[in-house]
């Protein structure tokens, strides 16, 4: 299948080794990967502060990128950005020309709908969920709260680290509750930010594992500079690095 | 902790997370409730199927307030009582404080009711020259305490059984103990005393039901039946989005909303009541009240995207699932209305300008969305309202500017900018964000520019706590590297490396 990779600002600049691992995870279950160098952010930051007009800006310009290319699937290894795709429609409900913003709708639902996070993509649409990774150690893996709430991911990264051999998966307490990222809210209230990961990490220290896995590199950038800070052992990874281990 | 306000949310916040025994309380208490509510939730099989028909029921009655409240008003009237419309607080409290005036009231017992904690009915009610007690074990003990509720159904979560020990022998002299059901019949022996004496009743209302007239409030204690039945008057106040059409509408109400809040398959009492008394013999009060409250209400129900958060049925499930709410508690909140659905109706309450930092107290994880009976999307209620406040603040630093302009002194161009520079700050912030982002060149370059500044701070392959004069420079690298450690900026990024071989290396067993 032919897929477009949304590789996504964060792991592009400071974690590139996730969108590698992407690409071969894709190339190895048969996928011929483009990669657009137009691309840069999807708008979340934006969005999620309140500056619409700002984030409206960058979406029409990814929804034209994505309608220049034939690509089946738009794929991404983050549930959060995907989720901010999955939004685009309702970016264009109240302000300008209400034919113009219909218009757009229509282009931003088309989009969306090629649009999927890495793990979604590869068990709903591809039915794979053995990429025969390999990958020695304990891991366990923390819900991403955009990837879970708005785009129902819950089984798939589960059964796809399942199938990881040599893997011992365990459950996470409370895997589903948030790490406390939340995007600006992690620097706008970094007390409270950091109070709510604490709780995570007390979860992850006590699930005994060498590596903590997730599908979103900002919750992981989260995680893993508490880890990090702590002295902690425990690797912070990416779903992605997980399944190109072989 | 009760007289916080909701504009210095942030120290407010910073407070609280030092406080351990409110955080021990607190996660105790809502990591119980969430259980209980997950338990109760899946013990229906149509819980969703539910949550559904409530939501539609509740845009119905949004959607024709107007007729429905004029069908209630006409039943409860036919069956003897009597109802009063408020636009706001201080109206609501001038009929509350007259009735109890006309009637030599001198004694008032409350159950819990936040609508009463929205109008502060209680310091009016004491102005008057009034003694009134509340009746619901929670709200008794932070009465006592001279706090504010810190919840939404369970007033006092943020307290220890060992402070409420405490503070039941300063205040009632009793011997310390911390054996629950002693301190339990401590407190029923006071309220007996005070229900016996009383001349006055006030109640709040869970639903409310036009076709009948009836209102309905929930209980777990039985303070709720002797506040409405004992006294010669009872007065029951609520807002006007309490509304309900049908009287069957309640079995789908009555089915969510305790499952919700404490994870209940139905409360211990159910008080219906439907006029006053029509015999002698018959029990209850000779004068029935009912207060139908705006404050700010119908202003939420004519925007169409904050319309929803009128569905709200005050579970508290939210408040039990947020992550900001279970490090922090409901009084940093500075509102009556803490966590999400606080943040999205305090702003309508008490103006967005000075509730602006609600909003953004959230991370926007979804869980309130999950956990509500009536499906509130709360996060993008929240996003709708971070956009307005980005509007407000537009609005406000063009006027500001304006100002500046025609008074052109120094002190007025400080005076604006000061009070606006933060935003001011942000705006361009993510105005230049917008500039980069949208040319791919420039976003490359602020990349190489980026990578050149980080080396003075980059150890061992990470970014450790900036402080000094770089975190002033750029406060988020401060507030980020305080506790957390931060990767830097690659070597290569991963566009640079795709040019430099990845698309062309087709090779699937290649290592990275």
């Amino acid at each position: 299948m032919r897929v477009a990779l949304f590789v996504t600002c964060l792991v592009d600049q400071m974690w590139p080794s996730v969108g590698v691992s992407t690409l071969e995870v894709l190339r190895r279950v048969g996928c011929t990967v483009e990669f657009d160098e137009r691309q840069t952010c999807c708008g979340q930051p934006a969005f999620n502060t309140g500056y619409s007009a700002e984030a409206r800006q960058l979406a029409e310009r990814f929804i034209q990128m994505c309608e220049e290319s034939e690509a089946e699937a738009i794929v991404s290894p983050s549930g959060s950005c995907t989720a901010m795709v999955h939004h685009y429609p309702a970016l264009f409900d109240n302000a300008g020309d209400a034919q113009e913003n219909h218009e757009w709708r229509r282009r931003a639902r088309a989009v969306a709908e090629r649009t999927f996070e890495l793990s979604s993509f590869l068990v709903r649409v591809l039915k794979i969920d053995d990429v025969g990774a390999r990958w020695p150690g304990r891991v366990t893996w923390h819900d991403a709260c955009h990837a879970l709430r708005d785009l129902n991911v819950h089984s798939e990264p589960r059964r796809l680290i399942g199938n990881v051999r040599e893997a011992e998966f365990v459950e996470l307490d409370n895997a589903d509750s948030c790490c406390g990222f939340g995007g600006t809210f992690s620097v706008k209230y970094p007390e409270i930010s950091v109070a709510i990961l604490d709780q995570k990490i007390e979860a992850i220290e006590k699930a005994g594992v060498q590596a903590v896995v997730s599908g979103d590199a900002s919750c992981l950038m989260q995680i893993g500079g508490r880890l990090s800070r702590k002295g902690s052992n425990v690797r912070a990874m990416h779903l992605a690095e997980l399944l190109a281990s072989r | 902790m009760s007289h916080l306000t909701t504009e210095t949310f942030d120290s407010n916040a910073r407070a609280a997370l030092v406080d351990t025994q409110l955080r021990g309380a607190l996660r105790n208490a809502t990591s119980l409730f969430g259980k209980r509510r997950l338990a109760a939730a899946r013990g229906l099989e149509n819980w969703e199927d539910l949550r559904t028909q409530a939501r539609a029921i509740k845009d119905d009655v949004l959607l024709h307030l107007d007729r429905y409240l004029e069908e209630f008003v006409s039943n409860a009237e036919q069956r003897g009582a009597k109802v009063h419309w408020a636009r706001d607080a201080s109206e609501a409290n001038q009929i509350v404080c007259d009735l109890a005036r006309q009637q030599g009231v001198r004694n008032v017992v409350k159950s819990k009711s936040m609508v009463t904690e929205e109008i502060h009915l209680n310091d009016a009610l004491q102005a008057s020259g009034m003694e009134v007690i509340e009746t619901d074990l929670g709200e008794y003990i932070i009465q006592l305490a001279g706090e504010a509720p810190s919840h939404i159904i369970v007033p006092a979560i943020h307290k220890t059984k060992g402070q409420i020990a405490e503070l039941f022998t300063a205040k009632l002299g009793i011997e310390p103990t911390d054996d629950v059901d002693k301190l339990t019949s401590v407190a029923r022996n006071v309220l007996r005393q005070r229900f016996a004496n009383a001349d006055l009743g006030i109640s709040g209302v869970n639903f409310a039901v036009a076709e009948t007239g009836t209102i309905l409030i929930l209980e777990n204690e039985g303070n709720v039946r002797l506040t409405t039945s004992l006294p010669k008057v009872h007065i029951a106040l609520m807002g006007i989005e309490k509304i309900l059409p049908r009287f069957v509408d309640l079995d789908v109400f009555l089915k969510l909303l305790p499952r919700s809040g404490t994870g209940q398959q139905l409360t211990t009492y159910q008080s219906l009541i439907t006029g006053t008394k029509r015999r002698p013999e018959d029990e209850g009060p000779e004068q029935l009240h009912i207060v139908l409250l705006d404050n700010g209400r119908s202003r939420m129900l004519a925007h169409p995207t904050t319309r929803q958060a009128l569905a709200c049925i005050r579970c508290g499930a939210c408040l039990n699932a947020c992550p900001v709410y279970q490090q922090i508690g409901g009084h940093a909140y500075g509102s009556v209305y803490p966590g999400p659905i606080g943040a999205v109706i305090t702003p309508q309450l008490i103006g967005l300008g000075k509730a602006s930092q609600l909003p953004y107290a959230s991370s926007l994880c979804g869980a309130c969305r999950e956990v509500c009976p009536v499906k509130i999307d709360i996060p993008e209620l929240l996003l709708h309202l971070r956009a307005e406040i980005t509007d407000r603040k537009q609005e406000q630093e063009q006027a500001g500017g304006r100002r500046q302009e025609q008074a052109g002194g120094r002190r007025q161009e400080q005076e604006a900018g000061g009070s606006f520079k933060k935003r001011t700050g942000e705006r361009f912030a993510f105005r230049l964000f917008a500039a980069v982002m949208t040319r791919p060149r420039t976003y490359e370059f602020s990349v190489k520019v980026g990578r050149l500044l980080q080396r003075s701070i980059v150890r061992r392959g990470k970014i450790g706590r900036v402080g000094g004069m770089l975190a002033q420079l750029a406060p988020p690298l401060g507030a980020w590297t305080n506790a957390r450690d931060m990767r830097p900026i690659a070597e290569s990024t991963f566009r640079e490396q795709w040019r430099a071989g990845l698309r062309d290396d087709t090779d699937p067993g290649s290592d990275t």
